[in-house]
């Protein structure tokens, strides 16, 4: 059908497009992180729980389905990261198992604990975990501690298997950028989702400071990524050797993302344009927009154009390629066939999506819901 | 690249644990999300609006288990990687595709519809909310059937071969991994003992309202959908438990014999019906492996090779070997094993170093052995043996249950049609006890398919031992101890909601 490489750009460019949908998807994250600021009273808080409780379930699908993308398309990763970084991925894991638990179990009679205990399960899912998240997406350009024996098995070299990581400054502003960034998207979720004056007034604030810190870190990271050194491999003997400002080399080599990558950052400022002056609801689509670009632009700057995506710190030479990570050829075809669902499914989604949000959420419907979270 | 035995008990023992955790809650959702169905389905063609309050009802409390499911769930996937690393490259290319296509197929319809159904009775139309209803049902079970075609495969590894260039096996044939028999009759066995213990949990949770006398025409009715469900699948279960031993007796022969205490392989072999083990037998001495034993002659050659007179192997003779019936001993395997594992090594270091005469010649017996290359790993022939206590236990227990379950939807039904079931107390009470016994049944079937085929992650192929993260144990016992205590608050929560959300009933919705 096709050949290997073809194959292994291919999957590489869907797993960068879950990524990307997964980072728009944070915007429930984010907004868990402001039901104590966007919401002043337990009404208001209860609409705003409820708004993200209709969407909570896609994002974590989001990022099953991304482990699950990975796994098919990618194993080497999936063993050398998660059975390496191991603290960092348990510590992820826990932050989205409390995720689950706690819509449904806020507001139920008798749930031991009481509604303020899951509200803070929110809020550490939507802060610490997406924290976390970015933390372990850095370490794609920043690399990890590990080696890769001649029989493709792995292992970490250091004892703090993966919390090592936090020390990096590129590693942290990454993941606090991603934190604002799900915080804003939160806000502007609100402003399209609910119809209640008093949260939506509240909104421009919460959209103006968490903008303005993620506008920092994001040029600090881009500016890092233009940069700093990147791995790159020979397509025929597979050795890899250290490129000084390798991603500003690739995006020369691939124009096309420079284009992209332009009109992702015009559109997530037109967005928070447009929230500001206009309190437009429909700003979260151009933000939105320009966040699933963006990302998908930095996942592929990472994957394609013989970079290393995942560099080894202990050993240049184990370092993960698109090309040494992936699954067999075979594989790879059956799955390319099974992804010819994905339009499917993100058409039923958006058909689900429109025809649940095609009013917008109010007090009254939640009070009168019988089963609301 | 050998792990300690320490680290390899703690990856196993919250592997375990997350497993039956997780499997609390699966079940349920995968037959109460037909129950449900099939109760709004009623609902929109009668328009008695007294069906859809029962069908609210349930999906009430099936709201509150699926959260925590997809809560415990969600760590499964991951612990292939985070605990079981080299399994995640070894088997990952065959392994990794079901994962990914359960996530692309069910859980997204799941995810999507689950919305739909909760929150969407007035948003769309009547027959779309049922339509999602459907889809969430069909999802759920959908993803069962990828997982379990995922774990059928690590039962019984079929389409795929080794390729020693990248040291891990391969995809041959997706259609001989998604149709491979232990997948399906694994799949079927799994899904129909959900509905049966979704059966069980509407049929005593009714029950108890049919004692409080509240709630009856709503008890009622829903006994009586239940119990119809309950035994309509009971019967599914049984004979897809048929086939499922079948596929042990022909793949897994050490887990069939273990299931069954079986020490001394016989022609015309019993079941035993109910037996007590002697902790004293050890593999090849001549104690009787029971203190106390009650057998049907003849059954277990029947069961597993649908043939009276088959000859069953025995503990004993898959240790040591049987030369008349044609069974390899495990030594002879192990060392068999270890000629693959060595040929493999030369191959790679005349590979290496360019000698390709030596290195094809290496990779000849490479493949001669091939088979074996699993048995290489073991320490010592007994290695090759399951805990036999553990898997005759907890196979007789879900045996027996389901045998119990079967009888109990006959009552009930027979009972609820000539409408005197809420007369009749014993009956009533015995519904509520076996509630329990249904989540019993459920985790003695787990623990038999996955304590039954140690030492293999993979049968035969890879050992446990050798599949785990290279991580420090010390870590592993953290996260255990971690999980443990997250899973249990979370699972007491869950109950306390459950059982207020039962006492609030029907029409406090």
């Amino acid at each position: 059908m096709f050949d290997l490489l073809t194959l292994q750009q291919y999957w590489w460019f869907l797993i960068s497009l879950l990524g990307a949908l997964f980072v728009f998807m944070t915007f429930v994250q984010g907004g868990q992180t402001l039901l104590y600021t966007l919401a002043k009273t337990e009404d208001e808080r209860d609409v705003l729980v409820n708004s993200l409780g209709r969407k909570w379930e896609l994002s974590f699908t989001m990022l099953v389905m991304f482990g699950g993308a990975l796994f098919a398309a990618m194993p080497l990763f999936y063993a050398v990261s998660f059975g390496g970084a191991y603290y960092v991925w348990m510590a992820i894991l826990f932050c989205f198992i409390i995720q689950a638990v706690a819509y449904e179990y806020r507001k139920k009679p008798d749930n031991l604990y009481g509604e303020r205990f899951y509200e803070t399960l929110l809020y550490i899912n939507g802060s610490l975990g997406i924290f976390l998240i970015g933390v372990a997406v850095a370490t794609l350009f920043t690399g990890g501690n590990f080696i890769v024996n001649e029989n493709n098995l792995s292992y970490w070299t250091m004892q703090s298997y993966g919390l090592e990581a936090l020390l990096n400054p590129f590693n942290v502003a990454f993941g606090l950028m991603l934190v604002f960034l799900a915080r804003m998207q939160g806000a502007l979720y609100f402003l399209n989702n609910v119809a209640v004056d008093s949260i939506t007034q509240r909104v421009k604030k919460v959209v103006l400071v968490n903008f303005s810190m993620f506008l920092v870190l994001f040029l600090y990271v881009v500016a890092s990524i233009l940069f700093m050194d990147g791995l790159r491999y020979d397509p025929n003997t597979f050795v890899v050797s250290v490129e000084s400002m390798k991603f500003l080399h690739s995006l020369m080599d691939m124009p096309i993302l420079i284009g992209l990558l332009l009109i992702g950052v015009l559109s997530l400022l037109y967005g928070v344009f447009i929230a500001l002056t206009k309190n437009a609801q429909k700003a979260i689509w151009f933000t939105g927009l320009g966040v699933v670009i963006t990302v998908l632009v930095l996942f592929l700057l990472l994957g394609l154009d013989y970079s290393a995506f995942y560099p080894s710190l202990a050993d240049i030479q184990s370092s993960l390629t698109i090309q040494n990570s992936s699954g067999s050829q075979y594989t790879l075809e059956v799955m390319s066939i099974v992804s010819l669902l994905v339009p499917v499914v993100l058409l039923y989604i958006i058909f689900v999506w429109r025809s649940m949000d095609r009013s917008e959420i109010t007090i009254d419907e939640v009070k009168s819901d019988a089963h609301h979270y | 690249m050998e792990h300690t035995e320490v680290l390899v008990d703690w990856s196993r023992a919250q592997f375990a644990l997350t497993a039956l955790y997780h499997w609390l809650f699966v079940p349920l959702t995968l037959g109460l999300t037909f129950i449900v169905a099939i109760m709004e389905t009623i609902y929109v063609k009668t328009g008695d609006e007294k069906w859809k309050s029962a069908t609210k009802y349930w999906m009430g409390l099936l709201a509150i288990n699926f959260a925590i499911g997809l809560a415990t769930g969600i760590i499964m996937e991951f612990e292939f990687g985070t605990n079981w690393s080299n399994y995640s490259w070894i088997v990952g290319d065959i392994f990794g595709a079901p994962l990914a296509i359960e996530g692309l197929m069910a859980f997204f319809m799941e995810s999507t519809f689950f919305a739909v159904m909760f929150f969407g009775w007035n948003k769309v139309s009547k027959k779309a909310h049922l339509l999602s209803t459907w889809l969430v049902a069909i999802g759920s079970n959908l993803s069962a059937l990828w997982i379990l075609v995922a774990n059928g495969w690590m039962q019984h590894p079929v389409g795929m071969h080794f390729n020693p260039d990248t040291a891990r096996n391969e995809m041959e044939n997706f259609w001989e991994v998604f149709l491979n028999p232990n997948a399906v009759s694994k799949f079927l066995h799994t899904v129909s003992s959900g509905y049966v213990l979704a059966s069980l949990f509407v049929i005593g949770i009714s029950a108890w309202y049919l004692i409080k006398k509240r709630d009856t025409q709503f008890a009622r009715r829903s006994i009586i959908v239940a119990s119809s469900f309950g035994l309509i699948t009971s019967i599914f279960l049984l004979t897809t438990g048929d086939e499922s031993a079948h596929q042990v007796a022909l793949n897994q022969p050490m887990k069939l014999a273990a299931m069954e205490g079986l020490y001394d392989g016989e022609k015309r072999a019993g079941i035993i019906a109910f037996g007590v083990l002697d902790t004293a037998k050890e593999i090849g001495d001549d104690i009787n492996p029971f203190l106390v034993s009650f057998e049907i002659p003849g059954a277990l050659s029947f069961l597993g090779y649908h043939d009276l007179n088959a000859f069953v192997p025995g503990i004993d003779d898959l240790v040591k070997g049987n030369e008349k019936h044609g069974i390899m001993s495990v030594s002879e395997k192990m060392q068999k094993g270890k000629v693959a594992l060595a040929a493999l090594s030369d191959y790679k270091t005349y590979k290496k170093e360019g000698d390709i005469a030596q290195a094809s010649k290496a990779l000849q017996t490479f493949e001669a052995n091939q088979a074996y290359m699993g048995y290489g790993y073991l320490k010592k022939p007994e290695d090759a043996v399951p805990n036999v206590a553990l898997s005759f236990y907890s196979f007789h227990t879900m045996v027996g249950l389901g045998t119990w379950f079967l009888i109990l939807f006959l009552i009930s039904l027979y009972y609820s049609m000539i409408n005197e079931m809420h007369n009749k107390k014993w009956l009533l009470y015995l519904a509520i006890a076996t509630i329990p016994l249904g989540y019993v049944a459920q985790e003695a079937g787990w623990i038999v398919a996955e304590a039954g085929r140690q030492p293999w992650a993979i049968q035969d192929l890879l050992p446990v031992g050798m599949a785990a993260s290279n991580v420090a144990s010390t870590s592993v016992m953290i996260t255990f101890w971690l999980f443990a205590v997250l899973f249990t608050a979370l699972l007491i929560a869950e109950v306390k909601i459950m059982l207020k959300q039962i006492k609030i009933g029907p029409e406090g919705h």
